[in-house]
């Protein structure tokens, strides 16, 4: 079954690292890919890891962007703007508890649109 | 007066020496009423576009301008990369299909670069931040004819100068509010750096 793809991105490798084994805890195989820190593992954000991420977390069911503060943001839209991909969102949520929600809506084979709609319900 | 695609790259190339030479100033200014990250990443990123556009021939703006933004986008890693790679990206897009840069395709161009950075910041003028240099500095363009260094040069530092006293809405000083008055913007001033050597590019050609 597709599964929509998750992408996470902070500031900080260590924080969307935290977050994945958090969500693995409660589910074990839907996408999850993670763009944390710059290119070099700083503190910041990086471009390319984002493309990367969505590239590789990508389903039929769509991709999910999630991020952290400030420029995640920024990078996640440019990112989003340059890709291909039709089915491609960015949520505007806490990112701890909003990729655990979209964790559980993607392993119930929803797809980006609608966890997208859960979101909003759940975070305002 | 039109810039050429060797005065562009001439401009970038002083404005990294500037961001070489007042890294660790900048950093201070950041470390006031931000993250501490602004020198390193402006330093960074234009060195990168020296890395990028020194040993590459053009034959026109947009092209030096467009690996301009590539480069910053993908190399500062702060809020910095997508906020100045916006501008000359939308800078490079106005001057698409022309070999030089004329006074007006320019100053149409810094206007989309203001365009495009409330855009990508969700921000407004007076919020203190680098919108506060870029949209006074196209108004000023809008109103002109011709490439002016003394005025250009006048009229951004007066546009940075004038962060200090307002109360940040946006960006890592927000969380601040009114503690960040008094302070520079840090983003104000890198800004201001890019349009003071545009100025002097400006006075040598003229």
């Amino acid at each position: 079954m597709d599964q929509t793809g998750i992408v996470l991105i902070s500031h900080s490798t260590k924080i969307v690292e935290g977050i994945k084994d958090l969500i693995r805890q409660v589910n074990s195989d839907v996408p999850i890919e993670l763009a944390g820190g710059t290119d070099d593992g700083d503190i910041g954000t990086s471009i390319e890891k984002i493309q990367a991420a969505i590239d590789n977390a990508h389903s039929p069911k769509g991709v999910l962007l999630i991020f952290d503060i400030g420029s995640a943001k920024m990078n996640a839209e440019m990112a989003v703007e340059m890709s291909e991909y039709d089915q491609i969102e960015i949520a505007d949520v806490p990112i701890v508890e909003g990729a655990y929600v979209a964790a559980v809506e993607s392993g119930m084979g929803k797809s980006v649109a609608e966890i997208t709609e859960t979101l909003k319900k759940n975070f305002g | 007066m039109e810039l050429q695609p060797r005065e562009i790259k001439q401009w970038l190339l002083q404005a990294n020496q500037l961001f070489q030479e007042n890294k660790d100033y900048l950093t201070s200014l950041d470390q006031a009423i931000g993250d501490g990250d602004h020198g390193i990443n402006m330093a960074r990123g234009f060195q990168e576009v020296k890395n990028k556009i020194e040993p590459t021939e053009y034959t026109n703006v947009s092209d030096v301008l467009k690996d301009t933004a590539m480069t910053l986008m993908s190399k500062v890693g702060g809020a910095s990369g997508p906020l100045f790679g916006t501008a000359f990206l939308k800078l490079s897009t106005s001057l698409k299909g022309a070999d030089n840069a004329d006074f007006q395709h320019f100053a149409e161009g810094i206007s989309a670069a203001g365009e495009g950075l409330k855009q990508r910041g969700k921000a407004e003028q007076g919020e203190k931040t680098m919108i506060d240099v870029w949209l006074p500095m196209a108004e000023f363009l809008k109103s002109q004819n011709e490439f002016s260094g003394d005025e250009i040069e006048s009229k951004a530092k007066s546009a940075m100068e004038a962060t200090k006293d307002m109360s940040a809405k946006k960006g890592r000083a927000a969380y601040l509010g009114d503690r960040s008055v008094g302070h520079l913007d840090p983003g104000s001033v890198s800004s201001y750096y890019l349009f003071s050597t545009l100025a002097e590019i400006v006075k040598k050609g003229v």
